[in-house]
């Protein structure tokens, strides 16, 4: 126990926790629009594009400071959302092409800078590769101190346009005829979503970014219905996968955080995609199979109100052989859980032969009932 | 002789770079068609999974094994990313954020865990190093080749093989999968081998350009062609030309300024889209900027004609057909309304005395504005 408190108070580890949480928090929310709006993978090309913002604000400042990083990849990361928007709005391209034309070409030049600025042999270069990957261990408190301010911002801004983006976010043609200047909004959540890169740059990189953008949202989803819930709930799960990554990453020295963060926020999609009521994949399964034996069931009961029928005697020995026969599968199963339901039951046989079964009085009257809810329904 | 330039590194990373370019794009093309570009980012980055596993499996980094194991990975992300989509809980591009990220994220943590020292180097992978393309060489009838030349012509020839040869299907099946279904050629199956020859043709040109680089290759040329054509072989061979230019010129300007060559011969494959999404005649933004104006002349100008052919036989047609009504009945502003006039006159679709403001039909006017209240009769 101590052991665990004098680690959790460690200045470095308190850091990259807090970073990581501020990150976590700021994605969720944020992203929650993107993934409502259909936009997941814009997040993934402005992450990727904002590469070159990184290297131009290195080149115009000199050093590696989090303020001019961070708005030179804001900037960047802006004009390759704009430029997007051109290229799906002004030719014949669609999305998915637009935007892997400029995450491509913007991440080449990022590349090309990152070479040029290293034969610059400038002493404060170090390390500007890891913006691709990010580094969390090189996060200092001021930078964490400004992650927490643009999360304020980007919190308190999403609080004040609440219902503009709410409504822009489920129906725009409807945000319209309402008179809100969709563009103008979409612009500034496109915006939005580039100043959550920002925030995660140095923690996860630009290759990881796409993955805190979607994963706490899309999490988010499958345990709520309405969209205040779903941002809260996001940002609770991307703090818990920020979290979670920066204390193992702090296991053990040499573990990068960023994707130890990024499999963490999975982990949680899986669970939220497996076990969230309602939603859950596991639930439906259940049910699924449920759906199919109470199918299979009802078959073989009303089947065997058949035979009884075609034999005039609602107390016809049916062999469970001839039943399986007929199925081309045994029915073991089925039958005993038609006994258990008290529908039928065993009756005496002769030793040669196989079991034999008898409806009862309440298993012929389930069949009638059975067959007249299908007559009913056509 | 042919040894020497085989081993001539200008030119083998420029054939590589080209190599790459055109088995890149030849696939890249039919991706970009079915709107399925951002599948190429997803696979490119997580074959770095199956490199790692496959690496670590076998030790080796040479063998085919090594090829097909890592694109294996890669057509996994896809089915992956299907299946995830097909349970409608979450979108396809949400669902291509959600998978390949934990791929990469796996490889870059088992990198971390095991290899510390081995030369698996995540910056590496990411960015190739083309530039290295030359030193690793072979014996092939007698002759000294470069490994990453042979490695990528066989890509190559098999996309083009490939392409070639299911050049009617494929093509059936990018544009009417549902027909080319019913016609018996199952689309899922071609999809599923065009997506395998893209992660087998991004795993190969991984050591040279890196994960992220060979997506520029995939996607920015055939979407510059498909700005410049609407024939599927055009639009192959303008992607395949691009793809050339780009890594020559992408050789030579890294080369004069010293810096990332596969990230330069990526940007030039950016240059050229940019022109042709500025200059392109047919979808081009400067034509169509153009086409606009011409056609809101040529909307001003039948206003003009059907405004006076309504009022020619009329009472009022004095008032009616004189310069003042335009900007009092169709409120026009009086530059504007003496610039449409003026092309009218232009065009002879109208006639107007030098000292009179009254405006008269010339019988091609008459015919313009017909064309467009009786189309019935002009079509």
């Amino acid at each position: 126990m101590d052991a665990l408190i004098s680690f959790l108070t460690d200045f470095n580890v308190r850091n990259v926790v807090f970073g990581a949480a501020l990150l976590g928090i700021s994605s969720g929310v944020l992203g929650s629009f993107a993934v409502l709006r259909r936009q997941s993978l814009l997040g993934d090309t402005l992450a990727h594009a904002s590469l070159p913002g990184v290297c131009l604000a290195f080149l115009i400042v000199g050093a590696r400071q989090a303020l001019p990083t961070m708005l030179g990849a804001l900037v960047v990361g802006s004009i390759a959302a704009f430029t997007v928007l051109l290229i799906i709005r002004r030719s014949r391209l669609k999305t998915d092409a637009a935007q892997g034309v400029v995450l491509s070409t913007f991440f080449a030049l990022g590349i090309v800078l990152l070479t040029y600025i290293g034969n610059q042999n400038n002493a404060g270069q170090a390390g500007l590769e890891s913006f691709l990957l990010g580094q969390a261990a090189s996060i200092m408190p001021s930078d964490v101190q400004l992650m927490f301010y643009i999360t304020l911002i980007a919190c308190g801004l999403v609080l004040v346009m609440w219902k503009a983006f709410k409504v822009i976010s489920f129906d725009p043609g409807f945000a319209a005829s309402l008179g809100i200047p969709v563009l103008t909004f979409e612009l500034l959540m496109t915006a939005m979503v580039a100043l959550a890169i920002v925030i995660g740059l140095q923690l996860v990189g630009v290759v990881l970014m796409a993955s805190m953008l979607i994963a706490p949202a899309v999490a988010a989803r499958q345990w709520v219905k309405s969209l205040e819930l779903m941002v809260l709930l996001a940002a609770l799960f991307g703090m818990l996968a920020g979290v979670g990554g920066a204390i193992l990453s702090a296991l053990r020295s040499g573990f990068a955080t960023g994707p130890l963060i990024v499999i963490c926020a999975s982990i949680i999609v899986m669970v939220s995609l497996f076990f969230a009521p309602e939603r859950g994949l596991l639930w439906a399964a259940i049910a699924r199979r449920r759906n199919n034996i109470n199918l299979r069931t009802q078959q073989v009961l009303t089947d065997m109100y058949h035979i009884a029928e075609e034999h005039n005697d609602a107390n016809y020995p049916i062999e469970i052989g001839m039943v399986n026969s007929l199925y081309g599968m045994r029915l073991d199963s089925v039958m005993a859980g038609l006994e258990k339901q008290g529908w039928l039951r065993y009756d005496k046989h002769m030793p040669e032969e196989g079991r034999h079964v008898v409806l009862t009085t309440n298993g012929y009257q389930e069949a009638e009932r059975i067959l007249r809810d299908m007559v009913k329904r056509d | 002789m042919i040894e020497s330039i085989l081993n001539n590194p200008d030119f083998v990373i420029i054939a590589v770079g080209t190599l790459v370019g055109i088995a890149s794009s030849i696939v890249g093309s039919f991706l970009v068609l079915r709107k399925a570009s951002m599948l190429s980012d997803a696979m490119s980055h997580s074959i770095l999974l199956g490199i790692v596993a496959v690496y670590f499996l076998t030790g080796n980094q040479n063998s085919p094994f090594f090829l097909i194991g890592a694109a294996a990975v890669g057509v996994l992300t896809v089915v992956l990313t299907e299946s995830l989509a097909q349970t409608k809980r979450v979108n396809y591009d949400a669902a291509i954020g959600l998978v390949y990220p934990f791929l990469f994220a796996i490889a870059v943590l088992l990198i971390n865990i095991f290899v510390r020292n081995v030369h698996i180097d995540v910056d590496a992978a990411l960015l190739g190093e083309i530039g290295l393309s030359w030193l690793d060489t072979q014996q092939l009838f007698g002759i000294e080749v470069p490994s990453s030349l042979i490695k990528m012509t066989i890509i190559t020839v098999l996309n083009l093989a490939f392409v070639g040869l299911f050049y009617k299907e494929l093509k059936l099946a990018t544009f009417d999968s549902g027909l080319a279904a019913t016609l018996g050629f199952r689309p899922g199956i071609l999809y599923y081998a065009l997506l395998s020859l893209t992660s087998l043709t991004a795993v190969a040109a991984f050591d040279a350009v890196g994960a992220i680089l060979v997506v520029a290759f995939i996607i920015v040329p055939p979407a510059a062609a498909y700005l410049l054509t609407d024939k599927l072989f055009n639009m192959l061979a303008i992607g395949s030309v691009i793809a050339f230019l780009s890594s020559l010129l992408g050789y030579g300007s890294a080369v004069l300024l010293d810096v990332s060559i596969s990230g330069m011969m990526a940007l030039w494959t950016g240059v050229f889209f940019t022109l042709c999404l500025l200059f392109s005649p047919s979808y081009g933004l400067i034509a169509q900027s153009f086409r606009f104006k011409q056609q809101k002349v040529v909307n001003a100008q039948r206003t003009l004609l059907i405004h006076l052919f309504h009022h020619e036989d009329d009472e009022n047609r004095e008032e009616e057909n004189a310069l003042p009504a335009l900007q009092s009945h169709l409120r026009w502003t009086a530059a504007n309304s003496r610039e449409i006039v003026m092309d009218c006159l232009d065009d002879g679709l109208i006639t107007k005395q030098a000292d009179s403001d009254q405006l008269f039909l010339t019988e091609k006017g008459r015919i313009w504005a017909r064309e467009v209240l009786e189309p019935w009769q002009h079509s």
